[in-house]
């Protein structure tokens, strides 16, 4: 009986092995709170979510490592193993490696070279060369085997289905990725082959993708004369590549279309300029003959001029004839007056009016006064018609 | 191997376009404008004209030299 009753510190050596044997190693996030850092350096501190609370202890030794610095409220992840400290009898975690929740180690390197690559200036976009409207051909730098050129050979055939395309094989993960990488863009800047070039692969983690966000790929990236466009993993992922491109593609099929104009709309583009070229000089010449008329028809024309004055001949011609006539007519009126006054003179004219003329026989004298006239002389009268022969008394 | 003629091209199109729809050149020079617009459309569709699709893929032979073979796009 006396056997099953423990010591203090047997009982805790028991829970120690319990504690420590079966949780030799974990992951467990949480906050951190209660953070003291000591003399000794060794980092205290606990680890607690909304209903427990756990103590934790970073050795100096495992601070090594640490990319930046706990802080209270710091949401993290922490590996470690359990254990328990048996004069205070409380258990805790030694944490041996921590990183900040959601941002892992890898997301830290990343956050470091973006910042120091922005800082001198790589991701400028004044230094973002134009792609070209119309590449004579286009370098691919990804992998023969993957979804990703599959992708992009896809869009181009449909975009543009006489494009010309060089694929530079790289493995897209690993090790010798980048290395691979770099060699392309430098070969394809050497070779002078293509005039625009496309890098990317498809999704993945961060560590599949982790080529993309190396320096040296960056750097390559960023000396090519050559405008690259990245296109590395999903729309989501953003990679430092992405960041120094001349263009980022969310996605491989984006970067094919982005490359490649559709080759029916530069036949619309080019349709529609020469029918406006056409229509404008159009307008154009319409507008001139229409100014040319209008001037003509401030300019006399000499026929016109012509016309009139043959109109304007005709017109006193007529007016001289109508003269004429009204001359004759006026003359013939006189004429007949006069003659009219004629009659009156005429001395014939006053016989018929009952008037005679009386002559002396046989010499003719007329006779104008009654003394000239003796008894017996023989007279001749004439009277408007016929003549009396007579004897004096 | 700098390709900027057909965008080269096709901007002075644009350009020669805007120019001749404001209307305010004298005549000569419209027309000049206008047949040079003409040759420009003709230049950029033949271009489009003159490609040809073809898809390789770079191989590295034994001494390290680069060379190219047609890629087949069923493998991939």
């Amino acid at each position: 009986m006396n056997s099953h009753i423990l010591t203090v510190t047997q009982l805790t050596h028991q829970i120690k092995n319990l504690l420590e044997g079966n949780i030799p190693d974990v992951w467990v996030e949480g906050e951190i709170s209660n953070l003291t850092v000591p003399q000794s350096g060794h980092a205290y501190f606990t680890i607690k979510d909304e209903q427990s609370q756990i103590k934790a202890v970073l050795f100096k030794s495992s601070q090594r490592h640490l990319k930046f610095t706990l802080q209270h409220g710091m949401q993290v992840i922490c590996r470690g193993r359990v254990s328990v400290y048996e004069p205070r009898g409380e258990y805790q975690i030694i944490v041996e490696y921590v990183e900040p929740k959601g941002v892992g180690a890898l997301q830290k390197a990343y956050e470091e070279l973006k910042a120091s690559l922005e800082k001198e200036g790589i991701f400028d976009r004044e230094r973002k060369k134009p792609l070209p409207l119309l590449p004579k051909k286009i370098g691919i730098v990804t992998s023969p085997t993957g979804a990703a050129i599959r992708d992009i050979l896809r869009v181009i055939r449909r975009r543009h289905p006489r494009m010309a395309i060089l694929i530079f094989p790289v493995p897209v993960q690993g090790p010798e990725s980048a290395p691979a990488i770099v060699e392309a863009i430098g070969y394809f800047n050497r070779e002078k082959n293509v005039d625009v070039m496309i890098v990317g692969r498809g999704g993945g983690s961060l560590e599949d993708l982790w080529a993309f966000n190396e320096e040296a790929v960056a750097r390559a990236i960023f000396a090519s004369r050559i405008p690259v466009v990245s296109a590395v993993g999903h729309e989501t992922d953003y990679t430092i590549a992405d960041f120094v491109a001349d263009l980022r593609a969310p996605t491989p099929s984006a970067a094919a279309e982005m490359v490649v104009e559709s080759e029916e709309h530069l036949r619309e583009l080019i349709r529609s300029l020469s029918s406006r070229l056409v229509m404008s000089i159009r307008q154009e010449l319409e507008h001139r003959r229409n100014m040319i008329q209008h001037a003509a028809r401030l300019l006399a024309d000499p026929r016109k001029r012509l016309e009139q004055y043959r109109q304007r001949v005709d017109e006193m011609l007529g007016r001289l004839v109508m003269g004429l006539k009204h001359h004759v007519r006026r003359d013939r009126a006189l004429l007949t007056s006069l003659t009219g006054a004629l009659d009156h003179l005429n001395p014939l004219a006053i016989l018929a009016r009952g008037y005679s003329v009386t002559r002396k026989m046989p010499a003719g004298t007329i006779v104008k006064d009654a003394s000239e006239v003796r008894s017996g002389d023989m007279l001749s009268t004439k009277l408007h018609k016929g003549e009396v022969i007579s004897k004096a008394q | 191997m700098a390709e900027k003629k057909f965008e080269a091209s096709l901007t002075r199109l644009e350009e020669i376009v805007t120019e001749l729809e404001g209307g305010e050149l004298p005549l000569e020079q419209s027309l000049k404008l206008f047949e040079e617009g003409i040759k420009l459309a003709r230049v950029c569709n033949a271009r489009l004209e003159e490609a040809e699709r073809k898809v390789e893929i770079l191989l590295k032979d034994k001494a390290g030299k680069m060379t190219t073979k047609p890629f087949e796009e069923e493998e991939a």
